[in-house]
């Protein structure tokens, strides 16, 4: 029998693959959540696999804060294209204009949170019934206790203590009017499994996760890149460096880490050395402990 | 590299945090700035050590009250092996969260305090592991430092479990004495045991032979859903997207659909855009028939000659998990496979003391995380296996249609 043995890349593969079956069968019109970063290219990637020959049957939903890195916006577009599905964005800076929220002020300022309106409206004016993420287990804390199919009341908000149990492969996602679902596929897979599997299966990634030459400023333990939005703080100075990031967000909050990985074989290696989590180099998880935890009770990610 | 995945039941004084701790740092699985996190806020609640409980107790209620509330999944890796920990709390009232724990988990690893030996706990975890069919059991007598690292003590507690265990459904037990907190036969051998010839905790964990846990006998395939790309190079294209439950499915093999009782012969299987020869457990593949024949969502391929139980009546071991009992003559939706029909629980036939094992007779009622033998009638044929020969096809979950939680979690058992 040991000729029918799984890697553990396949077997996390067949399970994502289930997953995104499951959501297209129980759900009317589901959203995969679509943010140009690596864990999201992963579940576009094994989307395609699920639906092969068919087009994959969900419509990418990109919440812009419209502080980008101007490479995810072209890398999104390029794969919206090469897939042939449709695109529907959120705007953070329309949410702004129309005065839904209001923008941070102060000097951690960041469009962080404003997402959570802007991206809970436009599942409301596009009527999904679910949001496919690439949020991992293993990320944060509070991930650790998310569902794979994960409930959602009619204001958005996740609750943590009611959950429903999830066992075997039986995925419950049956909702009321107004509620609705969030899909997690690649719940169980570490940064490493994510790199691991990117390398096998060749896939395209933004260029920001491979080391380049890059001004940036050294901010809370970071080095943070420097953009049109950069206010310099006393001390601060630019400076060039060769660095990497290990997540792609709001470029205003996303901070890189020095590198010499160039190729996405050396990521790996440096990923299975790393003392680090990935997460550590975003302010967003920096707030408080439970900081992740709160913003997902109102319907973050 | 394949996946073992295993749970873990217990509560804080048994060391069970401690030994997840330790694996995960000695595997270097802890992050510096997560292991920084969890010391300060240690020493912000005035504990002397560090609480790596801390590291699995993510949500603020649980970091308030000091207790894991929901099951919470831990990774790690070493060269061998990637492990899912499903981290369970012990307590009585948490037989749900142990149970769905377990019903994912290759192995159940059961933690035993030296100096008390058996007690009421151990009892439920390991009858929960026999219910819900985990191949593997470890059972780790831990504290071994605070006993002298005493051989006899080690012997008297494997000798207690074995005669309790037999009473059970547990194929394979192994027992190591450890120390979490010293580390004695957690990643390495301890010289304090020179009396114990068996590997290490983690030697096991990495070693153990899980890939014929599967069930490669019986072929079985819920259809998940149709693929028609209605494409020009796909024109005539429809594949059953699914994942093969047991058995094993390959290429030219005669296969028949229930309930319809059409039959057909396998064409090709797509494992993503790749055509392969063969088809087996846990893959997600797309099959395509010689025949244009009627097939949707919920039914199942087989092969003519070993086929399911159909009935609309079912015996099963059934998990109540919601805090409202069930109502007077309520309906559910029974979930099976990719299957769904409305039900009602027509009897309950007894309940079982998940501490001794023994039955409660007469008691028709079912609160939150009891476990009880009833019998479940469906408004359709249900294509189902015993629990016993396979986990796939044995399992149910039923769903309040009204508040469409998931109220219950059961296994199927052999029609009579």
């Amino acid at each position: 029998m040991s000729n029918y043995q799984l890697s553990h890349l396949d077997e996390l593969e067949a399970e994502a693959i289930y997953i995104l079956r499951e959501v297209f069968a129980q759900f009317q019109n589901p959203a995969l959540l679509f943010s140009g970063g690596k864990d999201s290219i992963t579940v576009a990637h094994l989307a395609k696999k699920a639906f092969y020959p068919a087009k994959i049957p969900f419509t990418f939903l990109h919440v812009d804060t419209g502080h980008n890195f101007p490479e995810t916006i072209a890398f999104r577009d390029d794969l919206v294209k090469d897939l042939g599905v449709r695109l529907a964005v959120g705007s953070v800076q329309e949410s702004i204009n129309d005065g839904r929220v209001l923008e941070e002020t102060g000097a951690n300022a960041s469009r962080n949170k404003l997402q959570i309106t802007t991206l809970l409206d436009t599942i409301e004016d596009e009527n999904f019934d679910v949001c496919i993420g690439g949020g991992r287990r293993d990320e944060e804390k509070a991930r650790a206790k998310e569902r794979f199919f994960s409930h959602r009341d009619e204001f958005g908000q996740w609750d943590p203590k009611r959950q429903r149990p999830e066992l075997w492969n039986l995925f419950n996602g049956k909702y009321s009017q107004g509620e609705h679902f969030r899909a997690f596929p690649i719940s169980n897979w570490t940064e490493f499994d994510v790199w691991q599997y990117i390398l096998r299966e060749k896939i395209e990634i933004p260029s920001l996760y491979l080391a380049h030459e890059r001004d940036v400023i050294w901010r809370d333990n970071t080095w943070l890149p420097v953009s049109e939005y950069t206010k310099l703080r006393e001390g601060e100075k630019i400076e060039k460096k060769k660095i990497r990031f290990r997540t792609l967000g709001d470029i205003t909050i996303t901070g890189g880490i020095e590198s010499d990985a160039d190729t996405v074989e050396k990521v790996v290696e440096e990923v299975s050395a790393m003392r680090q989590t990935e997460r550590g180099n975003r302010s967003d998880d920096k707030r408080s402990e439970t900081s992740m935890e709160d913003r997902k009770k109102e319907g973050y990610f | 590299m394949e996946i073992l995945r295993f749970t873990t039941a217990g509560s804080v004084d048994d060391g069970k945090s401690t030994l997840i701790g330790r694996l995960l740092y000695d595997s270097k699985s802890i992050f510096e700035d997560q292991l920084e996190q969890v010391s300060e806020t240690s020493k912000r609640k005035g504990l002397e050590h560090v609480d790596l409980s801390l590291l699995t107790d993510g949500l603020r209620a649980e970091r308030e009250q000091g207790i894991t509330i929901d099951v919470a999944y831990r990774y790690f890796a070493t060269p061998r092996r990637k492990f899912i920990i499903a981290d369970t709390p012990g307590h009585i009232q948490y037989t749900r969260n142990m149970v769905t724990g377990a019903s994912t988990a290759n192995l159940a690893l059961i933690l035993v305090d030296a100096r008390n030996g058996l007690v009421e706990q151990t009892h439920r975890h390991a009858i929960i592991a026999s219910l819900l069919q985990i191949p593997h059991m470890i059972v780790c007598v831990n504290k071994m430092d605070l006993v002298d690292y005493s051989e006899e003590k080690f012997e008297q507690i494997q000798a207690d479990f074995k005669e309790f265990a037999a009473k059970l459904n547990l194929k394979d037990i192994r027992f190591v004495p450890i120390s979490a907190l010293k580390g004695d036969n957690v990643v390495h051998r301890s010289e304090q045991t020179p009396w114990y010839d068996g590997e290490t905790l983690l030697h096991t964990l990495e070693t153990i032979y899980i890939s014929s846990d599967n069930n490669y006998i019986d072929p079985r395939f819920a259809v998940q859903t149709i693929i028609r790309p209605h494409s020009d190079a796909f024109h005539d294209f429809r594949g059953y997207a699914g994942r093969i439950s047991s058995g094993v499915f390959r290429k030219g093999d005669d296969i028949i659909a229930l309930p319809s009782g059409f039959t057909s012969k396998v064409k090709d299987i797509y494992l993503g855009e790749e055509k392969v020869e063969e088809a087996f457990p846990p893959q997600s593949v797309t099959i395509t028939l010689e025949d244009d024949i009627d097939i949707s969502r919920g039914d199942m391929l087989v092969r003519p000659n070993n086929q399911p139980q159909q009935t609309q009546d079912l015996d099963v071991m059934l998990c109540w998990m919601d805090d409202q009992p069930p109502r007077p003559r309520a309906k559910y939706i029974i979930m099976h496979t990719t299957n769904e029909a409305r039900c009602m629980i027509k009897d309950i036939q007894y309940k079982m003391n998940i501490n001794t094992l023994s039955r409660i007779e007469g008691d028709k009622s079912l609160a939150m995380n009891d476990i009880a033998r009833v019998k479940i009638r469906t408004t359709k044929p249900i294509m189902s296996d015993p629990y016993k020969s396979n986990r796939v096809t044995g399992s149910i979950i039923l769903v309040d249609e009204a508040t469409h939680q998931t109220v219950a979690a059961g296994m199927i058992r052999r029609e009579k």
